[in-house]
């Protein structure tokens, strides 16, 4: 898998990574083992399975309608001698909530600790598709946002500066316009260089809690961090035990927060319904 | 900060309980301001505005119209019967096309090859006159409508119709009990009853999930539209002159599709009031901006994913039923075939409802895939009014592609108007296929609900069509 068919002659652009973008290889879910596990998230029809198709070269089903992705699709592709597996998952407008779709979204950024979550925002939507990008930012640090739709914030004539918002999310930030192949090159260097850590992550933190929630914040990460030191999202867990998250209480009861520190990867959720019928 | 030497995780919920207290029961909001402002100011600093942005007008003016109280609902049945009458119109030319192919061209040379080699008469007649043949019939009498219908009901889906269509119903099914998202798994039921059931994850309450998976099967599936389209043309289109023909047969099946939901919504709301009672959830449905379809690619999209597979598993399901049909129909008891000894005794149950003792079998057989209905009803037709010259044996499925010698064949065989308009209801109101109660049961996870959603709609279906023969009866004899 890994041959390259034909070496081109040492030329400028060979050095820029993005040149390598022409290796990618497309391998659909005939995978065995990877290097790199990658998430992709991101709200209800912004292009995630578009984005997912794109990548894997797989052709699951994509539409114009919110909701169109359950339960989580996966894939995998090859990028600089690097296996990447890819995990489609359901679109959500946020993570604090528990229904069923942002569970298994939550679940899996949370226990499976994908090496990279890319959170695909809707450009013509910014304000709306940050929310959920800061929530994920507030799980894990390494995240790469793709900038999708770009093409219709042209269309609508909206200006998106990607490179300040790089900045003010202290996260790479890859502008694309996935139904047309346009800037996928430049996402897969992002993902490949947040996955091998070369890039350095300073992600946003919440700046306007108020000062009471601050401290009491502070003080249960501080508990939880004492409880499990190698966690590396204790201040969330801190967050959802704040919010009187049962699901995430009842997951430190059985210390299955603690078997995180040695990355267990944890089945997504049984869509079974439990109904008493009158 | 000063930690106990051994933190324990009962030591953190008792803090996280404690500071909760302190912190008062709006946290949650807070949180949720925190991030709305942070996302806010981001946003503002990112994104700017250059000039005018008429697409944005442009969009809001096609929702205003598509999403009105007043047109909202005549817009949908005029878009809807515009894409059945381009199908049933666009579909007959293809039709006949393969029919000719397959029946009259490679079914008598495939005849003469099995007579070449000497293949005895009973394997030659299970293989090619019951298994090619049923599935020969299946393709030629599906693949072309669905060629025609699914990608245009793909563009709409990728044009962003399908969610304000789920807009305008939202309100109907709070009113039913029910949740808005509902419209949106009946909308994935309209191509697929199976995909509609898993479709139902994204409602969050177990009850008014269950409310969705029960009601799915009225939303018309694709194994069913071409049954609905067939009889429609045949029947229903036959009353009015040819040059209005096509129109009443798209607008009887739009009716039909339109009482399918009229159903959900009546079921819905008398599930939401019986066993399943219980809080209407709230949710915002968030309508996605019109996007320009990309029109090859949907249609490829739109052959693979839907066409292909679809007739896939007609044909899967096609081939065993034929040979079933061919077994029954040659399998003898004193003197009657065992399909003759079924058919009459299913037959007076059949009559009462305006049905016949064919239908009823053709949709026994028909249990794994509604595709196969209409098939099995002309080859049964033809075994017990013992038509010759049509067929070329018994249990054989053949072509008749002209619709005037099919509709003579099933007059023959004791069908009326009622007849076919029972059968479109029935076609409508009767147990899914297996599939479907299969996903049902790996979805609830339980035997019970499985079955009351097969036997509810059937029990429906039997009072349904019961009611509407009386009466149909009543009216003839005045």
């Amino acid at each position: 898998m890994t041959e390259r068919p034909f070496k081109p002659a040492p030329a400028a652009c060979e050095t820029c990574a993005i040149h390598h973008a022409a290796n990618l290889k497309k391998l659909g879910v005939d995978m065995e083992d990877w290097d790199y596990v990658v998430a992709l998230a991101g709200n209800p029809n912004t292009g995630k399975s578009t984005v997912f198709n794109a990548l894997t070269g797989l052709r699951q089903h994509t539409g114009n309608w919110p909701g169109k992705t359950v339960g989580r699709a996966e894939g995998g592709f090859d990028y600089h001698d690097k296996r990447f597996k890819l995990v489609d998952l359901p679109g959500t407008y946020s993570l604090l909530s528990t229904s069923y779709d942002e569970e298994i979204a939550r679940d899996f950024i949370l226990f499976a600790q994908p090496d990279v979550t890319v959170v695909v925002v809707d450009a013509t939507r910014l304000e709306r598709n940050l929310n959920l990008a800061l929530q994920v930012m507030e799980i894990t640090d390494r995240v790469v946002i793709c900038l999708n739709l770009m093409d219709e914030a042209r269309r609508h004539k909206l200006e998106v500066d990607h490179r300040r918002l790089a900045r003010d999310l202290g996260v790479p930030v890859a502008p694309t316009a996935a139904r047309y192949g346009d800037g996928l090159a430049e996402l897969l260097q992002a993902i490949s260089e947040v996955a091998s850590g070369k890039t350095v992550l300073r992600p946003h933190r919440l700046q306007n809690e108020p000062p009471v929630l601050k401290s009491a914040i502070d003080q249960l990460t501080a508990q939880v961090q004492a409880l499990y030191p190698n966690l590396p999202n204790a201040r969330w867990v801190a967050l959802r035990l704040l919010d009187g998250d049962d699901h995430i209480a009842e997951a430190l009861r059985k210390g299955e927060l603690g078997d995180l520190s040695h990355s267990l990867p944890l089945e997504s959720p049984t869509g079974t319904l439990e109904l008493a019928a009158g | 900060m000063n930690i106990p030497k051994k933190i324990t995780p009962q030591d953190v919920l008792s803090t996280a309980q404690t500071l909760r207290w302190e912190i008062g029961s709006d946290f949650h909001e807070h949180l949720m301001e925190a991030i709305y402002t942070d996302a806010a100011r981001i946003a503002d600093r990112t994104v700017t505005r250059a000039g005018e942005k008429p697409r944005f007008d442009l969009d809001r003016i096609i929702d205003r119209i598509v999403t009105s109280r007043i047109w909202g609902f005549p817009l949908m049945v005029l878009l809807f019967t515009l894409v059945f009458w381009i199908t049933i119109s666009g579909a007959n030319i293809p039709s006949s096309w393969i029919a000719t192919l397959l029946l009259d061209k490679v079914h008598p040379i495939l005849k003469g090859a099995a007579a070449a080699i000497g293949m005895p008469w009973w394997l030659d007649g299970l293989l090619i006159d019951g298994m090619y043949l049923a599935t020969a019939w299946v393709v030629s009498v599906m693949l072309p409508p669905m060629a025609i219908f699914f990608p245009l009901f793909t563009l709409l889906e990728d044009f962003g119709y399908l969610p304000r269509l789920a807009f305008n119903l939202d309100n109907v099914f709070k009113k039913a009990g029910a949740h808005g998202k509902q419209a949106l798994s009946m909308m994935m039921g309209f191509g697929c009853n199976a995909a509609g059931v898993v479709s139902t994850r994204i409602i969050d309450s177990p009850r008014e999930r269950l409310i969705a998976i029960l009601t799915n099967n009225f939303a018309l599936c694709n194994g069913r539209w071409p049954t609905q389209i067939l009889i429609a043309t045949l029947f229903l289109g036959a009353l009015v002159p040819a040059t209005l023909a096509g129109l009443i047969s798209a607008l009887s099946v739009v009716g039909i599709a339109l009482l399918g939901v009229l159903l959900t919504f009546v079921t819905s709301w008398a599930l939401s009031r019986t066993i399943l009672k219980g809080q209407v959830s709230t949710f915002s449905l968030e309508l996605p901006p019109y996007r320009p379809p990309r029109i090859l690619r949907t249609i490829y999209t739109s052959m693979i994913d839907r066409t292909i597979y679809v007739l896939w598993r007609a044909v899967v399901f096609a081939m065993p039923a034929g040979a079933v049909i061919w077994l029954i129909a040659n399998i003898h008891f004193g003197g009657a075939s065992l399909a003759e000894l079924v058919i009459n005794f299913l037959n007076p149950a059949g009559i009462l409802i305006g049905l016949n003792g064919v239908v009823l079998v053709a949709y026994i057989v028909a249990i794994p895939a509604n595709e196969i209905v209409i098939p099995t009803v002309l080859m049964l037709t033809v075994l017990v009014t013992h038509t010759t010259g049509l067929g070329q044996g018994a249990g054989v499925l053949f072509n008749i592609d002209q619709g005037s010698t099919m509709i003579s064949l099933l007059t023959a065989g004791g069908w009326t108007l009622l007849t076919a308009v029972n059968l479109m209801l029935f076609s409508l109101i009767h147990n899914p296929c297996s599939t479907t109660i299969y996903t049902i049961y790996k979805e609830t996870g339980s035997v019970k609900w499985a079955a009351i959603s097969a036997l509810l709609p059937l029990g429906m279906g039997f009072t349904i069509t019961f009611f509407v023969a009386q009466i149909w009866r009543l009216v003839a004899t005045l």
